[in-house]
């Protein structure tokens, strides 16, 4: 909201950018700022509204990278913060980043915690299946045998499934998508971008140092298959019947076991009330039935119901 | 009949009297109530306090709760006074003792003399060797045959209360209108029922074994009604009058009954209280609101504190405000969740990593509760920093009456600060105050800022430049500095030089301050010094003690590995004074005054 009448000057890469990325040359995760750049940009969000809030690590860094409000926290607990943010201000375009070590790791019971509570905000992570920052240990998503500092041998433990982890936690919004398919990311985080509540976006994001070529099976250009999923288009067509309900729930866990790479897309979109407007109505409620009181009157009877 | 004072007490004007009338009147009396805790004794002893504070009298409470999940022994002790009163009192002079553990564990804690009416449907042993007088009651048949049908015994409690209300004299109206208000919203049978025990206890011929009835004085001063409530209420209020609109914890005794209130009452206020998934999300979410632009506050307790050690360092880092609350208990570890304990002190000042100065406060009683919550939201803002409020379990639950504070003068109206910031714009200026742009702010020149938990320039932009961070280091740390420049030396009480100094925090401020009374009346020149700024402290506290032969810092914690508690330890490292001596304890309850006053003279004998 620009302070005169004027029509605002429109939001433009430029604006948005800041520090140059410190990731290493060919870092999946640069394709991720463009991407954010640009649907930023066809969105026209104000631009003292967005705030970008990451934890720690390589993509964590993320909000030096965006000209913004931003908050870069401490290691697993942006989404608490962010929640704080989202939950006290409904007038910002609240973001969290960060990658599986943050978030699925470190911070994951905060991840199902902001998903189950549908808090409105933007969660982008950026999955590379490795702990970057410290020099390649295992994370919570390295599959099974890949060699690490900690697993020299191999890695032992299951690794997890975000996407049946964030369907589980009562994400409104769930979708996946490979950072080296700039158009499919962009149209996913503009819908994620759109949805009230908590939506969330996983991005295969390749650690060109600590794990090379992990993400190749995904992308044409190495020989891999870039599976997008068939959304249905509700038209009664006998191929309608085949594609994929975004709202139905076993369904998405269906698509988040397929053999990995997997499906790229929307897995789960709902209609959820979020808790902003939860907590709101309650405010409201309350406010109406007591009437327009000044705090000192609203302390002052408090006080007297306890002479 | 020995009501009086017990003979280690001077205060001979406290010795009861008896009128024409053959009423024994009465100065101040202490009546414990024993029983389960689902008895109901916590809700007939709130009673007996308010109605103090609606009759000019003072009053302090005292109680244990059972850390079981349901019943187990519980007492209430309640101390009137139409004096000053300080401590929850040493020894009772009346006990109503529910069951036999309850007379067992408690005909101890009677003074000579006193009186002890009991269960005789429930007690079956009573104590031969005691001078105590021995009063039997059917409590539990009477009740039940007060209240008829299948009730049982549920209502004891309130036979109880009409038993003391007939024996002291009380105000029925007052109390019927009490139990109004407390049942009045439940149902019609829950009001008649209990209404109908009251006035069975009320009616019970107690005069036929007891040929003595009591009047305890008025206060001299009739005033207003006082405010009668415990120390978290207290707290909560302070709070909400002091801006704080936004917040977020996790549940754990005894902090939890704070975060219940300011989920009920924050939405009156247009704000929230989030109940987070854990403690390390309940002080981030905080720190949210706070960065959002709010005056936010989280509280626990010391396990809690524990776990919101990282996000407190980055608070002080970031320079962020928050408003940080720990009830404090008996630790470490899960402890002893229902106990009081002092044990928290040095988690307050040094618990985080790193080089982390912050500011810890800590009230002295129930009223202080609310002021040092408006005091806390004050500095947080002023100097965007943690401030630290440690009370206790003991502060917690005691219900104290004092009178309403000016509420006028004191509410904050918070008010988000988004006036859009020019180019010079600087959070961090190495010469002046730290001041945020909250989210929300059009930044002039375009460069919107990043908070960091990296060390920083005065931008807030990273960097890890040796010389920046020693500045920034000397920065954070001089801003507590600056503020414990501003605090006055604390008042004395009693001798302002002399023999004696003792010195306290928390919530032991008025039973030391009635042990220093009693000093004083066997001929000792003793003073009480009570810091509620622990971190920083007041300057030139030296000069103070300097006035004494000998100070003792009297604490509820440990005296440690090197002989002195987390307190004692702290002034004599600044002030390298071996006069200063320590007085520990850590049995989870509370001083009694003539253990403060034999253990201080010990200590004092020592130096």
């Amino acid at each position: 909201m620009s302070a005169t009448a004027e029509t605002p000057k429109p939001l433009t890469k430029k604006d948005l950018t800041a520090d140059h990325p410190t990731w290493c040359p060919g870092c999946g995760d640069f394709a991720v700022l463009a991407s954010f750049f640009k649907v930023l940009e066809k969105l026209q969000i104000p631009h003292e509204k967005i705030c970008t809030i990451a934890g720690i690590g390589c993509s964590s860094r993320f909000p030096y990278f965006v000209n913004g409000h931003g908050v870069h926290f401490i290691h697993g607990r942006a989404l608490p913060l962010a929640t704080g943010v989202s939950l006290s201000r409904p007038d910002l375009h609240v973001f969290a980043f960060g990658g599986d070590g943050d978030g699925y790791s470190i911070g994951g019971n905060h991840l199902d915690h902001a998903a189950r509570k549908n808090v409105n905000l933007t969660y982008i992570v950026m999955d590379n299946f490795v702990y970057g920052l410290t020099k390649k240990q295992t994370s919570p998503t390295s599959p099974k045998g890949f060699k690490s500092k900690t697993d020299p041998t191999g890695a032992i433990d299951q690794p997890i499934n975000p996407m049946k982890k964030l369907v589980y936690g009562g994400a409104s919004f769930v979708a996946r998508t490979h950072a080296v398919q700039v158009k499919h990311m962009m149209e996913v985080f503009e819908r994620a971008i759109l949805h009230p509540g908590f939506s969330v976006v996983e991005v295969l994001s390749e650690c060109v140092v600590f794990y090379p070529g992990i993400f190749d099976d995904g992308n044409p250009r190495k020989g891999g298959q870039f599976d997008v999923i068939e959304e249905k288009k509700w038209d009664n067509s006998p191929e309608d019947a085949d594609r994929h309900d975004v709202s139905d729930e076993n369904a998405a866990y269906r698509l988040a076991s397929l053999q990995y790479p997997g499906k790229f897309g929307v897995f789960y979109e709902t209609d959820r009330p979020t808790k902003n407007q939860l907590e709101q109505n309650m405010i409201d409620a309350t406010r109406e039935k007591q009437g327009a009181v000044s705090t000192v009157d609203l302390l002052s009877s408090r006080f007297a119901s306890m002479k | 009949m020995s009501l009086s004072a017990t003979s280690d007490s001077p205060e001979t004007s406290k010795r009861p009297s008896v009128n024409s009338e053959g009423v024994t009147e009465l100065q101040n009396a202490v009546i414990r109530f024993a029983g389960n805790s689902q008895d109901g004794i916590q809700t007939i002893g709130g009673f007996l306090a308010r109605l103090a504070g609606r009759s000019a009298r003072e009053v302090m409470t005292y109680m244990t709760i059972p850390s079981t999940i349901s019943g187990g022994p519980s007492i209430f002790q309640v101390h009137l006074g139409s004096g000053e009163v300080l401590s929850a009192g040493d020894d009772s002079d009346f006990l109503f003792a529910f069951y036999q553990h309850s007379y067992d564990d408690h005909i101890g804690s009677l003074r000579p003399g006193g009186i002890c009416l009991y269960d005789s449907d429930q007690v079956e042993t009573i104590r031969t060797d005691t001078d105590a007088i021995h009063v039997a009651v059917p409590i539990t048949s009477a009740t039940v045959e007060s209240i008829g049908g299948s009730a049982r015994d549920r209502g004891k409690n309130l036979f109880v209360l009409g038993m003391v209300a007939a024996l002291f004299k009380l105000n029925k109206e007052k109390i019927a209108s009490l139990i109004e208000r407390q049942f009045g919203r439940k149902n019609e049978d829950v009001l008649r029922n209990a209404m109908l025990a009251f006035d069975a206890g009320f009616a019970y011929p107690i005069g036929n074994v007891l040929s003595l009835e009591f009047d305890l004085k008025k206060g001299k001063v009739q005033g207003e009604d006082k405010v009668t409530t415990d120390g978290n209420t207290a707290l909560t209020l302070g709070l909400l009058a002091g801006g704080v609109r936004y917040g977020a914890a996790y549940p754990i005794t005894p902090w939890s009954t704070i975060m219940e209130q300011l989920r009920v009452e924050l939405p009156k206020y247009g704000g929230l209280f989030v109940q987070a998934e854990d403690e390390l999300a309940a002080v981030s979410m905080a720190l949210g609101f706070a960065y959002a632009g709010h005056t936010a506050v989280t509280g626990s307790s010391g396990p809690g504190l524990s776990l919101k050690m990282e996000a407190l360092s980055y608070a002080t880092m970031a320079e962020l405000p928050l408003v940080v609350i720990n009830v404090q208990r008996g630790g470490p570890s899960t402890g002893l969740p229902t106990s009081v304990e002092q044990s928290d002190l040095m988690q307050a000042i040094y618990g985080s990593h790193g080089d982390c100065p912050r500011i810890v406060l800590a009230p002295k009683n129930v009223a202080d509760c609310f002021y040092i919550a408006v005091e806390a939201c004050q500095l947080a803002r002023k100097y965007s920093c943690p401030v630290f409020i440690l009370t206790d379990m003991a502060l917690a639950s005691r219900i104290e009456a004092f009178a309403q504070p000016d509420l006028a003068t004191l509410v904050h109206e918070p008010a988000l600060d988004q006036a859009t910031r020019g180019e010079e714009f600087k959070p961090y200026p190495l010469d002046g105050e730290t001041r945020h742009a909250p989210p929300g702010t059009v930044m002039q020149g375009g460069k919107y800022p990043v908070v960091t938990g990296l060390e920083h320039d005065e931008w807030g932009h990273p960097s890890a430049s040796p010389v920046l961070h020693a500045k920034m280091t000397a920065r954070r740390r001089d801003k507590i500095k600056a503020f414990g420049a501003t605090l006055p030396l604390p008042e004395i009480f009693g001798d302002d030089a002399g023999e004696i100094l003792v010195v306290g925090w928390g919530s032991t401020w008025g039973p030391i301050r009635e042990a220093v009374d009693r000093m004083r009346a066997a001929g000792r020149k003793a003073g009480a010094m009570h810091l509620r700024h622990i971190n920083p402290m007041p300057n030139r506290l030296d000069t103070i003690f300097a006035r004494y032969q000998s100070v003792v810092v009297v604490e509820m914690n440990d005296e440690g590995i090197y002989g002195y508690g987390q307190l004692a330890t702290l002034l004599r490292s600044r002030y390298c004074d071996p006069k200063i001596r320590s007085v520990c304890k850590t049995d989870g309850l509370n001083y009694k005054v003539r253990d403060i006053v034999s253990r201080v003279e010990a200590a004092a004998a020592e130096a």
